[in-house]
C-alpha cells in the first residue's frame, strides 16, 4: 500500500493538483465555506481554455530548448473574430464557424513553422514577429461591430451536467486523447525524441522537420479552437481576448511538470497547473487583493515553482 | 622548479566510477620533471579520465596524490593550475566568438589593464611562431573563422605559452588528430625540445609510431588500469598492441578470404562520391561487405557516412543507396542516446513502424524486440524498461547497435562506435558484425583505431574530405594507412 | 563527434568577408530606413526632424543594451519592458519626492537583477520562464506604485533629456555615447572578453579558473543598470509615468539586438550593432510608417515584417557560404 502511495507521490503532476487543492481550501476558508462548489465549477470552466492551449504549447515546448509559441494571444484574438464573423449569429453555422477558426489557427501554425524552417529564425523571434502581423490582421478584419455568438453556441459553452461544465468533460476527453497520441503514436514518440536530442532523432531515422511542422500546426489549431470557444463563453470576440493566455499556457506547462528544455512531457500536469492558476486567481479575488498584488503574487509563484523544480542537470 | 629526474606527480590507486561505468579501476601514474610520457590504450581504457583526474577537473572516488614531493589530500584544478599544469584535450576549449588574442587572455588572468590585447596577442603569436613556423594565424582572427587544424595549433600554442607562472607539465590528448603531417612533426619536435628544457609532457595518441618516437616512457592502459609501464625503447609496436589487447585470431581471416571473393560479385548497395573528390574515385560497397573508412580523424569519413545516410531518403547524382540504412553513433551523448528514455525505447526508436498494431504503437511488440536483442547482444541489465543511463558505457553502445541491427536497415553505418567501450564488449560486437555481414548486411565502418580495420574486407583512406587510397585486406595496418594518408602531400 | 574537414587556408578569408557583410547589415538597414524617410518626407531630415523622430530612441537603445548583456550570456530577459515601466514609476514618484528612497530602491533593483542571475546559474533555470515570471512582478509593483498614470519626473532628468546640442541632434549624440560605452566595456576590456566567453564556451572558462557565477551576475547586473537608465530616460522625456509604458520594450529590445547582428547562443553580440538596431526600430516603428501612410492598424505588423526581412537577409548571406 505504501509503495503505491510512494509512486503516486513521485509523479510530478501530483504536486500541481495538491497546490490547486491547497489554494481552493484557502479560498473557502476565507469565505467560511460559502460558494465552494460554485468556485470549483467556475474554475473548471475557466481552466478549459488554459488547458486547450496549454496542451498545444506543451507539445511545442517538448520539441526542445528554444521552441515556444509566442503568437498564441494574437492567434486566439484573430480566431475569435473569424469564428464570430463566420457564424454570424446563426446557430446553423456553428460548425462552419468552428472549422473556420481552427483552420485559421492551423494556418498561423504553418506560417510560424515556415518562418522557423525556411528563414532559420529562432522560434521565439519567428512567433513573436508573426504575432505582430496577426495582430494587425485581426485589428483590421475584426474592426467594426461587436459580433455576438449564436445563442445556441453561447449556451452550449455554459452548460453544466451535475455541476460540471460539459466543456470541461469534453476537454478531459481531449486530454486523454492527447495523452494517447503522446505515448502511443509515432508522432508523439518523435516529439519527445526530438526534444531530448534532435540530432540523435534525425540519425535514428525520425522525420524531424515534418514532426515539428505538425506540432506547430497543432498548437496553432488549438489556439484557433480556443479563440472560438472563448468568444462563445464570453459572448463576443475581441482582439485582446487571448492576452492572458501566453503566460498562462507556459505557466501551466511548467507548473505541471513538463521540462522546459524539452524531451519530457506531462499531460495530467497541464490540468493541475490550470486548476492551480485559476483557483489562485479566484483565491486572490476572494481575498480582495488589488490588481497589482495579484500580478505580483502570480509572478513570484511562477519564479518559486521553477526554482523549486530546478533546471536540467548538465549532461556530463 | 625541480631538476630533471625529480618526481613531479605520483598518483596511486585512482578509482572513478560514473554510475555503472567503471572508468578507472585502481590506476597508478607517475611523472618526473623533464620527461615525456606516452599513454596508450583503446578507446574506453580510461586515458582521458586519468588525465582529467590529473588536472583536477574530475574528483576521483579514491586515490593517493603526491605532487612535487608533497601529499595532496584535496587535489583540484586550482592547485593543478598553480603547479603549472596545462592541458589540450580532444574537446577544444577555445571560445569561437573570441579572437585568438582574447582566447590567450582567458588562460592568463595576469594579462589585464591598458594594452592587454597587444600583450596577449604578442604572447600567442610568439609561441605560434616558435612551435609552428609558417602558421598563418593572426592574433586578431576570430576563432570561429579558423579551420580546425589552425584551431588546434592555437590551442596547443596557448598551452605552452607562459606569462607569469611557468608551465611545468603539458598534457596533450590526441593533439595531432586534426593536424597534417608537417604540422604534426613540428609539434612533436617542440615536445622534445620542451622536455629537454625541463617541461614535462604527457602524450596520448592512437598513432603508436608517434608515441614510440617521441616519448621517454610509455604507459599502457586497459579497462581502467595501467597494465604495463616501461621506458620507450623497451617497446615496439607489436608489444604495445599486445598489451592494449588486440590481436585478431587468425581463423576468421582464412574463412573470410573465400567469402570475400563471393562478395566481390554481390550487387552494389552503396555508391557515393565524396563532395571534395577531385578525381573520379567513388566509395563503393557490395552487399555483405564490411568496408572500413580510415585516415586521420576528421578528414571526411563522418561526412561520407552522413551523405550516405541522407542519400537513402533523398537520392542525388553521385550518391545512390539501394537499401534502408541505419547509423550507429560514436559520440553517444550528442548523436545517439535519448537520456530520458528506457533501454527498450532507445532500442525501438528506429523500428517504430514495426510496432504498429492498428493506429497505435504496441508496447508489447516493443518489449519483445528489446528483450530479444538483450539476449542476442548480451546487454547486461535485469530489465529493459530501466533508464538507459543505468547501463555502463559499453552496454549503452550495445543498445545503440541493437537499435540499428534490430531495424529493417540492410546497410549499417558506424561512426567510430567503439569509443568508450571496454575491450570485452568490443570483441563481442566484432563477432556480431561478422555474423550479420555473412547474413547479407553491409557495414560501413569508420574507426580511429587502425587495429579495428582488421575486421574489414577493404578500407578507403580519406584525406581532406576525399578518398586518397583503397586498401585491400592485407594492407590494413598503421604504416599503410599513414603512408596512404600522406602520399602525394608535401 | 568528428571534426569537420581541414579546409585549405582560403576558407578563412571567405568566412571573414561574409561576416563583414553581416556586420554591415545593421548600418545598411538604418541607412535604408533613413533613405526611405528622406524620399517620403524630405523635411524630416533636419535637426528638428531627427530630434522628433528619434525622441524615444534613447530609452529604446538603453533597453536594447540591457538585453544585449543578457543575450551575451546565452539567456533572454522577457521582463525588461515591465522593468523599464517600473523604474519610470519609481522615478516619477519616489525619486522626485523622496530621493533617498528612490535611489535606494533603484540600487536594490540592480542587486535583485544580479541575484536573479545567480539564481539562474546556480539552479540552472531557463531564463525565459524566470524572466516571464519577473515581468509580472515588476508589472504588479508598478501598478501598486502608480495605479493610474501620473507622477512627475524629477527636474534634473527632464533637463538632461531636453539638452539641445548644436548641429547634432541630442538622440544621435546620446546613441553614440551609449554605443561607445557598450563597445568599450564589452569588446575592449579584458573582463569584457571573459563575459563574452561565458556565452561562447562556459565550460572552458570555468576550467581556466574564472567564476561563471560572477560572470552571470555581472551580465545581469549590467542589464539592470541599463534598464534603469532606460526607465529614467523615458520618464525624462514623457515627464509623467504609467505602469504600462514600457511594455513594448521587451520585444523592441530583442529585435534591436538581433537586428544588430547578435545571436541568441554563442556569445556573439555587437554593442554598436545593437544601438543601430534600436535606432532602426525606433524610426521604423512609427515615423517611417506614418510617412508611408500605412494605416495605424498595420503599423504593428510592420515591426514584425521588418524583423523578418532583416533576418531573412542575414540567412541569405550566410547561406551563400558553405552552410548546409
Amino acid at each position: 500500500m505504501t509503495a503505491a502511495f510512494q509512486t503516486l507521490l513521485a509523479r510530478p503532476w501530483i504536486w500541481s493538483f495538491v497546490g490547486a487543492g491547497a489554494v481552493w481550501l484557502a479560498a473557502i476558508a476565507f469565505t467560511g465555506g460559502y460558494g465552494a462548489g460554485g468556485m470549483l465549477t467556475a474554475a473548471l470552466s475557466l481552466s478549459v481554455f488554459t488547458v486547450i492551449v496549454g496542451v498545444g504549447q506543451m507539445f511545442v515546448i517538448t520539441l526542445g530548448p528554444g521552441n515556444i509559441d509566442l503568437s498564441l494571444p494574437a492567434n486566439i484574438g484573430l480566431a475569435s473574430a473569424v469564428a464570430m464573423k463566420t457564424m454570424g449569429g446563426d446557430d446553423r453555422l456553428v460548425v462552419v464557424g468552428l472549422a473556420a477558426a481552427i483552420a485559421c489557427g492551423l494556418a498561423v501554425g504553418l506560417v510560424n513553422y515556415l518562418l522557423i524552417w525556411a528563414l532559420r529564425i529562432p522560434p521565439i523571434i519567428a512567433t513573436l514577429s508573426a504575432s505582430f502581423i496577426i495582430q494587425s490582421v485581426d485589428i483590421s478584419y475584426g474592426r467594426g461591430l461587436q459580433i455576438k455568438p449564436p445563442p445556441g453556441f453561447a449556451d452550449f459553452t455554459n452548460i453544466l451536467i451535475a455541476g460540471i461544465p460539459v466543456l470541461a468533460i469534453l476537454t478531459v476527453l481531449f486530454t486523454i486523447g492527447a495523452s494517447v497520441a503522446l505515448h502511443r503514436t509515432i508522432w508523439g514518440r518523435s516529439v519527445v525524441a526530438i526534444g531530448q536530442n534532435q540530432r540523435a532523432a534525425r540519425l535514428a531515422g525520425l522525420k524531424v522537420e515534418p514532426v515539428r511542422c505538425a506540432t506547430y500546426a497543432l498548437c496553432g489549431a488549438l489556439g484557433g479552437l480556443n479563440g472560438a470557444l472563448l468568444a462563445g463563453y464570453f459572448r463576443g470576440a475581441n482582439v485582446d481576448i487571448g492576452n492572458e493566455y501566453l503566460l498562462a499556457s507556459i505557466a501551466v506547462v511548467v507548473i505541471g511538470g513538463t521540462s522546459v528544455s524539452g524531451g519530457r512531457a506531462n499531460l495530467p500536469g497541464v490540468w493541475g497547473g490550470a486548476l492551480f492558476l485559476v483557483l489562485l486567481l479566484t483565491m486572490l479575488n476572494t481575498f480582495g487583493v488589488s490588481a497589482g498584488v495579484r500580478l505580483l503574487l502570480t509572478g513570484l509563484i511562477i519564479v518559486a515553482v521553477i526554482t523549486a523544480a530546478g533546471g536540467e542537470k548538465p549532461v556530463r | 622548479m625541480g631538476d630533471a629526474g625529480a618526481s613531479l606527480v605520483d598518483f596511486t590507486g585512482v578509482e572513478k566510477s560514473y554510475g555503472a561505468v567503471r572508468a578507472l579501476d585502481g590506476a597508478d601514474f607517475s611523472l618526473e620533471a623533464g620527461e615525456c610520457v606516452g599513454v596508450v590504450g583503446h578507446n574506453g581504457a580510461g586515458k582521458s579520465t586519468l588525465m582529467h583526474v590529473l588536472n583536477g577537473g574530475v574528483a576521483p572516488d579514491r586515490g593517493r596524490f603526491v605532487v612535487a614531493g608533497e601529499e595532496q589530500p584535496h587535489w583540484n584544478s586550482a592547485r593543478a593550475r598553480a603547479l603549472g599544469l596545462r592541458c589540450v584535450f580532444q574537446e577544444l576549449s577555445l571560445c569561437p566568438n573570441l579572437t585568438v588574442a582574447e582566447n590567450a587572455r582567458v588562460v592568463h588572468p595576469a594579462i589585464w589593464g591598458f594594452g592587454w590585447r597587444g600583450r596577449a596577442g604578442r604572447l600567442i603569436l610568439a609561441k605560434l611562431d616558435e612551435i609552428f613556423p609558417g602558421h598563418g594565424v593572426r592574433p586578431g582572427d576570430l576563432v570561429q573563422d579558423l579551420t580546425i587544424g589552425r584551431r588546434q595549433m592555437v590551442e596547443i600554442a596557448r598551452a605552452f605559452s607562459v606569462s607569469d607562472a611557468p608551465a611545468r607539465l603539458v598534457i596533450l590528448d590526441e593533439p595531432t588528430s586534426s593536424l597534417d603531417a608537417h604540422t604534426a612533426r613540428q609539434l612533436l619536435a617542440h615536445v622534445r625540445s620542451s622536455v629537454e628544457s625541463g617541461v614535462s609532457c604527457v602524450l596520448i595518441s592512437h598513432i603508436l609510431g608517434e608515441v614510440l618516437s617521441t616519448c621517454d616512457r610509455i604507459v599502457v592502459m586497459r579497462d581502467g588500469k595501467v597494465v604495463i609501464a616501461d621506458v620507450a625503447r623497451n617497446f615496439d609496436r607489436a608489444k604495445l598492441v599486445g598489451a592494449m589487447g588486440g590481436i585478431e585470431p587468425e581463423a576468421p581471416r582464412t574463412q573470410a578470404a573465400a567469402a570475400t571473393l563471393a562478395r566481390g560479385e554481390a550487387p552494389v548497395v552503396v555508391r557515393v562520391r565524396p563532395e571534395r573528390q577531385a578525381d573520379d574515385r567513388e566509395f563503393v560497397a557490395h552487399e555483405g561487405e564490411i568496408i572500413g573508412l580510415a585516415g586521420l580523424a576528421g578528414h571526411g569519413q563522418t561526412d561520407l557516412l552522413l551523405a550516405t545516410f541522407a542519400a537513402a531518403s533523398h537520392p542525388r547524382a553521385g550518391a545512390t543507396v539501394a537499401a534502408p540504412v541505419a547509423l550507429v553513433a560514436g559520440d553517444r551523448q550528442s548523436d545517439g542516446v535519448f537520456p530520458g528514455w528506457s533501454i527498450a525505447h532507445n532500442i525501438g526508436v528506429r523500428s517504430l513502424k514495426k510496432f504498429r498494431s492498428g493506429p497505435l504503437l504496441s508496447p508489447r511488440l516493443e518489449s519483445e524486440l528489446a528483450n530479444a536483442w538483450r539476449e542476442r547482444i548480451k546487454i547486461r541489465t535485469p530489465e529493459v524498461h530501466n533508464n538507459i543511463l543505468s547501463l555502463s558505457g559499453g552496454n549503452q553502445q550495445k543498445a545503440l547497435f541493437a537499435r540499428a541491427l534490430g531495424s529493417d536497415a540492410r546497410i549499417i553505418l558506424m561512426d567510430d562506435p567503439m569509443r568508450g567501450v571496454d575491450f570485452g564488449t568490443k570483441l563481442e560486437v566484432y563477432d556480431l558484425i561478422r555474423a550479420e555481414a555473412r547474413g547479407g548486411r553491409t557495414f560501413l565502418w569508420y574507426t580511429t583505431e587502425v587495429e579495428e580495420l582488421k575486421n574489414c574486407d577493404r578500407a578507403y583512406v580519406f584525406r581532406n574530405g576525399a578518398i586518397v587510397a583503397e586498401l585491400a585486406r592485407d594492407e590494413l595496418n598503421e604504416e599503410q594507412v599513414i603512408h596512404s594518408s600522406f602520399a602525394g602531400v608535401a | 563527434m568528428s571534426a569537420t574537414t581541414a579546409a585549405p587556408p582560403a576558407g578563412a578569408s571567405g568566412a571573414e568577408w561574409r561576416r563583414r557583410l553581416r556586420a554591415a547589415l545593421p548600418a545598411l538597414s538604418l541607412a535604408l530606413v533613413v533613405a526611405a524617410i528622406a524620399w517620403l518626407n524630405p523635411r524630416a531630415i533636419s535637426y528638428f526632424g531627427f530630434t522628433l523622430m528619434l525622441n524615444l530612441a534613447i530609452p529604446i537603445a538603453l533597453a536594447t543594451m540591457a538585453q544585449m548583456f543578457v543575450i551575451a550570456g546565452n539567456d533572454l530577459d522577457l521582463s525588461i519592458g515591465t522593468f523599464v515601466g517600473f523604474v519610470c514609476c519609481v522615478s516619477a514618484t519616489w525619486l522626485r519626492d523622496e530621493p533617498w528612497l528612490g535611489a535606494l530602491t533603484l540600487m536594490g533593483c540592480v542587486a535583485l537583477y544580479a541575484a536573479l542571475g545567480a539564481l539562474i546559474y546556480l539552479r540552472n533555470l531557463p531564463s525565459i520562464v524566470v524572466t516571464l515570471g519577473m515581468s509580472f512582478v515588476w508589472q504588479g509593483l508598478a501598478i501598486l506604485l502608480l495605479p493610474k498614470p501620473g507622477g512627475k519626473a524629477p527636474g534634473w532628468l527632464q533637463a538632461i533629456m531636453g539638452v539641445k546640442p548644436p548641429f547634432i541632434p541630442f538622440p544621435v549624440v546620446a546613441a553614440a555615447v551609449i554605443a561607445g560605452v557598450g563597445y568599450f566595456g564589452l569588446m575592449r576590456t579584458s573582463y569584457g572578453a571573459i563575459l563574452r566567453a561565458s556565452g561562447g564556451n562556459a565550460l572552458a572558462i570555468e576550467r581556466a579558473g574564472w567564476s561563471l557565477l560572477r560572470a552571470k551576475m555581472t551580465l545581469f547586473a549590467l542589464a539592470g543598470v541599463f534598464g534603469e537608465l532606460s526607465g529614467m530616460a523615458l520618464v525624462g522625456i514623457t515627464t509623467s509615468a504609467d505602469a504600462n509604458i514600457g511594455n513594448g520594450y521587451t520585444l523592441l529590445s530583442i529585435a534591436g539586438v538581433i537586428l544588430g547582428g547578435g545571436e541568441f547562443v554563442g556569445g556573439s553580440v555587437s554593442p554598436i550593432g545593437a544601438v543601430l538596431g534600436a535606432l532602426t526600430m525606433a524610426m521604423a516603428a512609427s515615423p517611417l510608417l506614418t510617412f508611408m501612410h500605412i494605416p495605424p492598424d498595420w503599423q504593428v505588423a510592420a515591426n514584425g515584417a521588418i524583423l523578418i526581412i532583416v533576418l531573412a537577409a542575414r540567412v541569405a548571406i550566410t547561406r551563400r557560404g558553405s552552410e548546409r
